[in-house]
C-alpha cells in the first residue's frame, strides 16, 4: 500500500493581512518512502513550504496533513514527533555546546531515557560519519561537519519524514558534496521520506520527483530525468541546469540519446557506446 | 583566541578535584568564603592557608594558571595591606616608614586582611580552574531547582547560560570579521583620542547586533522545530551524580571547618 504522507490541499499563504500571497493554491502529495525534491529561486515560497509543513506556520487558505494527522496549532507536538529538518544556516541551529549535547536537544524535548539517548547518538553520529567529534565544540567544525550534526540530530529522533530546506547553501563544494553523499547514504540505509529544498539543480539528480516552484506557484512537477530537458524554460524562472544536461542538450542536435542522462557516468556511458550502436 | 576564552579560565587536567561534581566544589567553595572570615589567630589563618594550598595543589593546575587568575588581584592585596599599615594604631610603635609611625599592630591586621583576600581569590578561582563552564551551568540549575516552586525560572536561565556559552565563540569571531572589514574600509579602532576610538565601536556594533538577533530568530525556530517546549517533560543527558569521591571531599572540608573553629579564640 502505498500511503500519502505529506498532502497539501490547495494551500494558499501569506506572512501578514497586506502582504501578498507567499503561497497560491499549492497541491501536492509525497508518497511512502518518495523522495522529493523542491526546486525554485529565491523567493519563490520553499521554506515557506517546509515550514508549513511541521507547524511552523499554519495555512490561511486549505489544509496540510502529514502522516495522516492535519497540521493544526493542537497538533503540532505530533507532527513535529514525526517530522525533523535541517535549516540553511549551520551556526544558527546547533544548539549545544559540543555535538554530543547537540544531537541530544531533540531527544531530551521529547523525554527519552538517558540509555537510550546515549545509543541513538551514537547510532546517528556513525551514520553521518561523526563519531569521532563527540566532544569537539561547534567553532572548532567546518560548516559541512555541523550540518552533518544537524542531520544526525535529526535521525537521532527517528522521523517519519526529513526535510532539508537549502542545507548545503552556505557550504562550500567539499561540504555540499559530503551532505549530499550523507543524503545518498540515507535513503539506502532507511526507509525515509525526504524532502529536499535547493536551488541547485545538481542536489535533485537523486530525488524521485521534482517539484519547481515559481512565485508562489507550482510551476511544474516531474522527474529529474525531464526536468534537465528544460533548459530554456528553467533559465527563464531563473535556474541554471547542471553542466552534464547542457552538453547532453548541445549535442541532442547531432545525435540521439536512449535517454536524458543524469549524471556526468551516465552521459560518458552514452557517449562512448554511441558509435557501436549504430 | 576565541578558544580560550569559551572555556574561560578553565584549565583541563586530570585531578581529583576536576572530577568533584562541580555541586560539591560550588558548595564547598560558597561556606570557605563565609568561614575566611571567622579565622582570628595565627593557627586559624595557618590552617585555612594550608587547605587552600593543599587544595591548589590536589588540581594539579600549573600554579602559572594559579598566578595569571591572581594577577589582576595582586595591587588590591598589596594595597589592602598599605591601607592598613598606616592606618591602623594598635600595638607599639616599631618603626617610622616616609614620615609615618608603624604599628606592631597594623603589621599584624595588614597581614591577616591581604592573607584572608588573598585566599577567597585563590580558592574561588580554584572552581573556575576546574570545572568547565557548562558543568557550572548544570549545577547551578540542579542547585537553583528548589526555587521552581516559587515560579522562578531555573531551567530558562540555565538554557540561556548554556547558549551564551555556545555563541561566545562564534560571536567573536564574528566581531573579528566585521572589525577587519571595517578597518579596511579605513575606521581605526586602536587610535587617536577616546572619543574617536568610541565612535569607531559603533560601525561594528551595529552589524554585529544584526546579526546577533537574525541568529536569535533562527535558533528560536530551530529549537522549536526540534521539539522544544519548555523544561516540562524534558529529560537530561549530562547528569550530575554525588559519588564516593565527594562524599569524602565533603568530609574533609567538615574536618578542615571543625579544625578552624577549635584554632581560632
Ligand atoms: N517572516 C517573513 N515575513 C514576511 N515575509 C516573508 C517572511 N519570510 C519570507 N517572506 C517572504 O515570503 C516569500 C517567500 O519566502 P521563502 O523564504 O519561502 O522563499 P524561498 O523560496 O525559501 O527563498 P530562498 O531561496 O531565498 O530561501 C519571499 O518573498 C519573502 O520575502
Ligand atoms: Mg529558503
Amino acid at each position: 500500500m502505498t500511503l500519502n504522507q505529506v498532502i497539501f490541499d490547495n494551500v494558499s499563504f501569506r506572512y501578514a493581512e497586506d502582504q501578498p500571497w507567499v503561497l497560491k493554491n499549492v497541491s501536492f502529495s509525497i508518497k511512502q518512502d518518495e523522495w522529493v525534491a523542491i526546486l525554485g529561486h529565491n523567493g519563490s515560497g520553499k521554506s515557506t513550504i517546509a515550514k508549513l509543513m511541521n507547524g511552523l506556520l499554519f495555512p490561511d487558505e486549505g489544509a496540510i496533513y502529514v502522516h495522516g494527522m492535519e497540521v493544526t496549532p493542537e497538533t503540532v507536538w505530533d507532527v513535529r514527533e514525526k517530522v525533523g529538518m535541517v535549516f540553511q544556516n549551520p551556526d544558527n541551529q546547533f544548539v549545544g555546546t559540543t555535538v554530543r549535547d547537540d544531537v541530544a536537544f531533540g531527544l531530551e524535548n521529547r523525554g527519552i531515557d538517558r540509555r537510550i539517548m546515549l545509543n541513538r547518538i551514537e547510532d546517528s553520529l556513525t551514520s553521518v560519519r561523526m563519531s569521532d567529534y563527540l566532544f569537539h565544540e561547534p567553532h572548532r567544525l567546518s560548516g559541512g561537519q555541523k550540518q552533518r550534526v544537524a542531520i544526525a540530530g535529526v535521525l537521532a529522533i527517528q522521523p517519519e519524514l526529513i526535510i532539508l530546506d537549502e542545507a548545503t547553501a552556505m557550504l562550500d563544494p567539499r561540504g555540499r558534496k559530503d551532505i549530499m553523499m550523507t543524503v545518498n547514504d540515507l535513503r539506502e540505509e532507511t526507509k525515509v521520506n525526504l524532502v529536499s529544498i535547493t536551488h541547485d539543480l545538481n542536489e535533485i539528480v537523486g530525488a524521485d520527483r521534482v517539484i519547481v516552484m515559481n512565485e508562489g506557484e507550482i510551476w511544474l512537477e516531474t522527474v529529474p530525468r525531464e526536468l534537465f530537458k528544460q533548459e530554456e524554460a528553467l533559465r527563464q524562472i531563473g535556474l541554471d541546469v547542471p553542466f552534464t544536461a547542457k552538453v547532453t542538450n548541445r549535442l541532442k542536435d547531432i545525435m540521439d540519446f536512449d535517454q536524458q542522462p543524469l549524471t556526468q557516468k551516465e552521459l560518458l556511458d552514452q557517449l562512448w557506446t554511441f558509435h557501436s550502436k549504430k | 583566541m576565541a578558544s580560550s576564552l569559551i572555556i574561560g579560565q578553565y584549565v583541563p587536567a586530570d585531578s581529583v578535584v576536576h572530577k568533584l561534581d562541580p555541586r560539591t566544589k560550588i558548595m564547598m567553595i560558597f561556606t570557605f568564603v563565609i568561614i575566611v572570615f571567622f579565622a582570628n589567630n595565627a593557627y586559624s589563618y595557618l590552617w585555612l592557608t594550608v587547605f587552600s594550598l593543599s587544595a591548589a595543589a590536589l588540581t594539579k593546575v600549573k600554579p602559572r594558571f594559579l598566578l595569571k587568575g591572581l594577577k589582576p588581584v595582586w595591587f588590591l592585596i598589596v594595597f589592602t595591606f598599605l591601607l592598613h599599615l598606616f592606618v591602623t594604631r594598635e600595638g607599639d610603635v616599631l618603626t617610622t616608614l616616609l614620615g609615618f609611625p608603624v604599628y606592631s599592630g597594623a603589621l599584624i591586621q595588614g597581614f591577616q586582611i591581604s592573607l584572608r583576600f588573598f585566599l577567597l581569590i585563590l580558592v574561588t578561582s580554584l572552581l573556575t580552574l576546574t570545572t568547565t563552564p557548562i558543568e557550572i551551568t548544570d549545577a547551578i540549575e540542579t542547585l537553583l531547582h528548589p526555587l521552581k516552586k516559587i515560579k522562578f525560572p531555573v531551567h530558562e536561565l540555565a538554557l540561556m547560560m548554556s547558549i551564551s556559552l555556545r555563541f561566545i565563540p562564534t560571536l567573536m569571531q564574528e566581531t573579528e570579521k566585521i572589525s577587519k572589514a571595517q578597518a579596511s574600509r579605513g575606521v581605526d579602532f586602536k587610535t587617536g583620542p577616546l572619543k574617536e576610538r568610541i565612535q569607531a565601536v559603533v560601525p561594528l556594533l551595529v552589524p554585529l547586533f544584526v546579526s546577533a538577533f537574525k541568529r536569535a530568530e533562527e535558533l528560536a525556530m530551530a529549537m522549536e522545530a526540534r521539539g522544544y517546549r519548555g523544561g516540562e517533560g524534558r529529560t537530561r543527558l549530562r547528569e550530575l551524580e554525588i559519588v564516593a569521591r565527594d562524599y569524602v571531599a565533603i568530609g574533609l572540608f567538615l574536618v578542615v571547618m571543625v579544625g578552624l573553629f577549635y584554632l581560632r579564640t
